[in-house]
């Protein structure tokens, strides 16, 4: 029963996936890579320029600029909503009905479409006819995010840790349940202060669930789209253009189809090395 | 180190209890002796980690006082009861070393380091975990860990008591014999008032000078480990105590004798069987207690279970079943085996308790 | 009948299981006993098919059954945690794996009738696992591996979870309900006395490594090797290395006696003398060679009908177990005793080389 020949027709099964595939990755990628490497006029006439677009971007100062933005981002919201995240998940209830209650109230925000996550905080932020734009400036706060780079700054950011904060809670509060009593009652009776229990047992047993989550938050806020075009079009000015949006402009904006194929694979690259260094802390955690 | 009272103690999980069942520490008063060895000893269920978890503060009993040398403690938090407790699994601080994790609760109390420093020198020596001083807990064995957890307790000189939830459910066998040994002499060396809560006998017995039996949230029988095995108050004891257990089986009385399938044997408590009604009767007799030889009751061989220093004989008279203990070097009865009780150690039991002593329970 | 032929597993480098050829047959247990990460857990995934093992095949009643999935296996397992479907009734969990090979109604619900009969599950069916005791919530998974009638049942340490006198009701239910099927049954535990009662063959494991299989009794008795004779003693062996020279069986720490009995033949060398701890007696026995020794009481262990006295014997930490009860002082000195016999001798190379006698 064991031994049996292998067939070679069972490789056309697969072809359905491989096509799917190959239409949906492979094919559109190396359209970007033919366009990287090669300049055109339109008229379907293309030149080999080899690596001249990729020199082009990786010296510019716009995508320097970008770049940068889109990192200051991502260790902002990181920042904010890692330690904002466990905070939240440590108050929440562990017992009763305020379980349910809370873990709906935290779910909320991750099921809102981004876009209009986007278009809710814009008119929320208005300063004119927003509530909070007018709450704000009611304070005696000069608040607009369309003028001012700051604010649109912090308006972007609150924006993403209103949308996300939750998913950093629901993978905490998760790690959190998995602590066995004992653990908190040994920690009473060998007379830990509540700091104590939460640097030497909360958070050395949430450190799989956290690198989780940060990785899962860095890796997201990193490919951030809709919702700062929405909310401020990258705007005023350049300030808020982050790495995708910035792509967009060049690609559409301009046609500059050479350097925007040549930016779109750094980009890729850059996600391709996060998602690696995701995947292998993930193995390499499930393997101890 | 303190003497540990309970004072008419009971406790449910239950907001509003009605009725027995709904209480899972029926009340009770009981007195633990300033440094003893004792150990509390049911099946699951039997409210004996309530218990436990009562004595350390964890849980508020429903009623009653707790007395830590005649203090009223019931209102404590655990921290300020000054208890020290090992649970069934090893619990250790995965991010200090195993130096770290034993000075820990000094350095909460704000213990002056070189204290510190000398205790838990002394105490990692005592555990023999002198060597593993600088390696970080996480990465040590159950056994190790749980001699952590244990020297946790025995660094602090202000512990009243010591309590032990089962410390050895995941422990090897070979190694669970070390530990306990060792756990045996440091009660020597120290005379802590320790607690060790189990379900399995044999740790009871081997650690405890004094052994609390519960069952169905009631206190069965206190008693010394020859105490419990040589005279248990009720079936239960006979029966949780011993492996294989006392054999109880029903039977019948006739002028001071018990009568099983119309033999009489005579029994230990014979007053008891002289003028009493025959209801609910039960003859209780350790497989320790049964001998082979040559002029007893003819019974006959059902199986034979050899582990090494015993042999345990299954056999039956006319149809009750029986166990007997053969020691390693006495040779097995061939044809026509016959049995005699020990009659200093054959009890007769009614509704489950020793005949002649129930009359304190209902 | 399952056979393991050279069968090995090695997962990085690592050997987890070293080449182990076995042949494990139906009609009595097949116990796989050694502490824990010995193996045992290994060595039931691959005869399960869970694991492919890196070397060997493995044949089941002469079919060659290396690689095949499990599912197409006819295998049942017992794990140490209690598995139950916590939403069906225990009649549903049992019934569970009859549905999944697509029975008649009217043969599930008799045979779910019969398993429960066995099991004392018989008034529990209509309740949900959650509302079972731990010896209740492990018996439903013993009826789910049993109802399948699977020609393999795999027991991992199945009753380590329950109280002491529920593991011990629960063993002498398995032995009942396993005597006389035609299955394949092996069952691991890390408890010698547990693999005693039980019966039937037994295979020790040491680090990855089966050090010895046969019947359980034989191999208790006369175990070829240190390993097997360690593995398989609880409480630990008494050891002590000792020299014959001419007739004197003596060592450094001041252990000495006559090479008397069998011991005569053993040639001059260097040996690892031990004893089980109920061999090492305290009152003379009525033997043709006894040796003697001095030895001081560390602490004494009272449980029922028996004493454990852990001993220091010229320096060697033993343990004797008698059978009364006997408080000793602390440091008292005590003359032990030993029937030569009763002796298990390896050579340096951990090899029996004499063994006690059974019948």
């Amino acid at each position: 029963m064991i031994d049996r020949k292998p067939n070679p027709k069972a490789w056309l099964l697969l072809l359905p996936m491989l096509a799917l595939v190959a239409f949906n990755a492979v094919l559109p990628l190396m359209t970007v890579v033919n366009y990287s490497v090669q300049e055109t006029f339109g008229d379907n006439v293309f030149f080999w320029s080899g690596v001249e677009w990729f020199r082009q971007v990786l010296l510019s100062d716009r995508f320097h600029q970008s770049l940068l933005r889109q990192i200051i981002f991502s260790a902002a919201i990181l920042a904010i909503e890692i330690p904002l995240g466990v905070l939240i998940a440590i108050t929440m209830p562990r017992r009763g009905i305020g379980v349910a209650f809370c873990l709906v109230l935290m779910a909320l925000p991750l099921l809102i479409p981004w876009n209009v996550v986007g278009a809710m905080w814009n008119i929320l932020a208005l300063p004119d006819i927003g509530l909070l734009g007018r709450a704000v400036n009611g304070l005696g706060v000069s608040y607009n995010f369309t003028q001012q780079p700051l604010a649109a700054w912090i308006t972007c950011v609150v924006m993403d840790v209103w949308h996300w904060t939750s998913l950093v809670v629901l993978l905490s509060y998760a790690g959190l349940c998995a602590i066995p009593q004992p653990y908190y009652q040994a920690a009473k009776i060998d007379g830990a202060s509540r700091w104590a229990v939460f640097r030497y047992i909360e958070l050395p047993k949430m450190k799989h669930v956290l690198t989780i989550a940060i990785l899962l938050r860095f890796m997201d806020s990193f490919m951030i789209y809709t919702e700062p075009f929405v909310l401020t079009g990258g705007g005023p000015g350049n300030t808020t253009t982050f790495l995708s949006i910035d792509l967009v402009k060049i690609a559409l904006g301009q046609f500059d189809l050479g350097t925007a194929a040549a930016m779109s694979l750094i980009y890729f690259l850059i996600i391709l090395l996060l998602c690696w260094v995701f995947y292998t802390v993930i193995t390499r955690k499930g393997q101890q | 180190m303190a003497e540990i009272q309970f004072d008419n103690l009971a406790h449910s999980y239950i907001k509003a209890p009605d009725g027995a069942d709904d209480w899972a520490l029926k009340p009770l008063d009981q007195r633990w002796e300033d440094g003893g060895a004792h150990a509390l000893l049911g099946p699951s269920g039997c409210g004996k980690s309530t218990l436990l978890n009562i004595i350390s503060g964890l849980v508020a009993p429903t009623t009653g006082r707790v007395l830590f040398d005649d203090e009223d403690v019931t209102a404590l938090r655990p921290e300020q009861r000054n208890i020290a407790q090992v649970f069934q699994f090893p619990v250790v601080y995965d991010t200090m070393t195993v130096h770290q994790n034993l000075a820990f609760p000094m350095r909460n109390r704000g213990v002056a380091e070189t204290d510190v420093q000398r205790r838990v020198g002394e105490i990692a020596d005592i555990l023999g975990l002198t060597s593993d001083l600088n390696r970080r807990a996480a990465g040590l064995t159950a056994d190790a860990k749980q001699k952590i957890s244990l020297g946790r307790g025995l660094v602090r000189d202000d512990v009243n008591a010591m309590l032990f939830d089962e410390p050895l459910t995941v422990i090897d066998p070979h190694l669970k014999w070390k530990l306990r040994s060792n756990l045996k002499l440091l009660h020597q060396r120290f005379d802590f008032t320790m607690i060790y809560v189990t379900h399995d006998q044999t740790e009871a017995l081997t650690f405890a000078d004094n052994i609390v039996v519960m069952n169905e949230g009631r206190v069965a029988q206190v008693g010394t480990p020859a105490e419990l095995f040589e005279r248990p108050r009720h079936t239960f004891v006979g029966h949780f105590i011993g492996s294989p257990g006392m054999n109880i089986v029903p039977c019948g009385i006739d002028n001071g004798c018990a009568v099983i399938a119309g033999r009489r044997i005579a029994i230990a408590n014979a007053n008891a069987a002289l003028h009493r009604g025959g209801r609910n009767m039960e003859l209780g007799v350790r497989p320790e207690h049964i001998r082979f030889c040559d002029d007893g009751i003819p019974v006959t061989v059902k199986r034979v279970d050899d582990v090494g220093r015993s042999r345990i004989v299954e056999i039956t008279l006319a149809d009750v079943r029986l166990k007997v203990f053969v020691l390693g070097n006495d040779a097995l009865p061939d044809a026509n085996p016959r049995i005699a009780f020990d009659p200093a150690y054959t009890h007769l039991y009614q509704n489950g308790w020793l005949a002649g002593e129930d009359a304190a329970h209902d | 009948m399952l056979e393991l032929a050279n069968i090995s597993k090695t997962v990085g480098g690592q050997t987890h299981i070293a080449e182990t050829s076995l042949a494990l047959a139906p009609g009595a247990f097949n116990i796989l006993l050694g502490p824990t990460l010995s193996g045992k857990t290994t060595l039931m995934r691959l005869m399960a098919g869970l694991e492919q093992p890196t070397t060997g095949r493995l044949h089941f009643n002469k079919q060659d059954v290396t690689g095949l999935s499990v599912r197409r296996r006819d295998v049942a397992m017992v794990y140490q945690q209690f598995i139950n479907y916590p939403t069906l009734t225990v009649y549903e969990n049992i019934a569970s794996p009859l549905r999944a090979s697509g029975e008649s109604k009217h043969d599930i619900d008799r045979r779910v009738q019969k398993v429960a009969g066995w099991l004392k599950l018989a008034p529990l069916l209509k309740r949900k696992p959650q509302e079972l005791s731990g010896g209740q919530q492990q018996r439903v998974a013993i009826a789910r591996a049993l109802v399948k009638n699977a020609r393999l049942v795999l027991l991992d340490e199945p009753l380590v979870n329950l109280d002491f006198k529920l593991r011990e009701e629960l063993r002498e239910e398995l032995l009942e309900v396993f005597a006389g099927r035609e299955s394949t049954v092996v069952y691991a535990t890390t408890d010698p006395t547990e693999a005693l009662l039980l019966g039937g063959n037994t295979a020790t494991l040491h680090e990855g490594a089966v050090t010895q299989f046969g019947p359980t009794r034989e191999v208790f008795y006369q175990p070829q090797d240190l390993l097997t004779a360690r593995t398989f003693s609880n409480p630990p062996l008494n050891e002590a290395t000792m020299v014959k020279s001419g007739n004197r069986i003596s060592n450094h720490n001041g252990l000495s006696f006559a090479a008397d009995g069998g011991l005569k033949s053993l040639a001059e060398n260097s040996y690892t003398f031990a004893c089980r701890p109920y061999h090492l007696l305290l009152s003379e026995p009525d033997a043709p060679s006894v040796a003697h020794a001095r030895g001081k009481i560390q602490i004494t262990e009272i449980a029922g009908s028996e004493s454990f006295l852990h001993l220091d014997v010229a320096g060697h930490e033993w343990v004797a177990q008698t059978h009364e009860i006997r408080d000793y002082q602390i440091n008292a000195e005590v003359d032990l005793f030993i029937d030569t016999r009763c002796f298990m001798v390896f050579d340096s190379t951990g090899r029996t080389v004499a063994a006690p006698e059974f019948s």
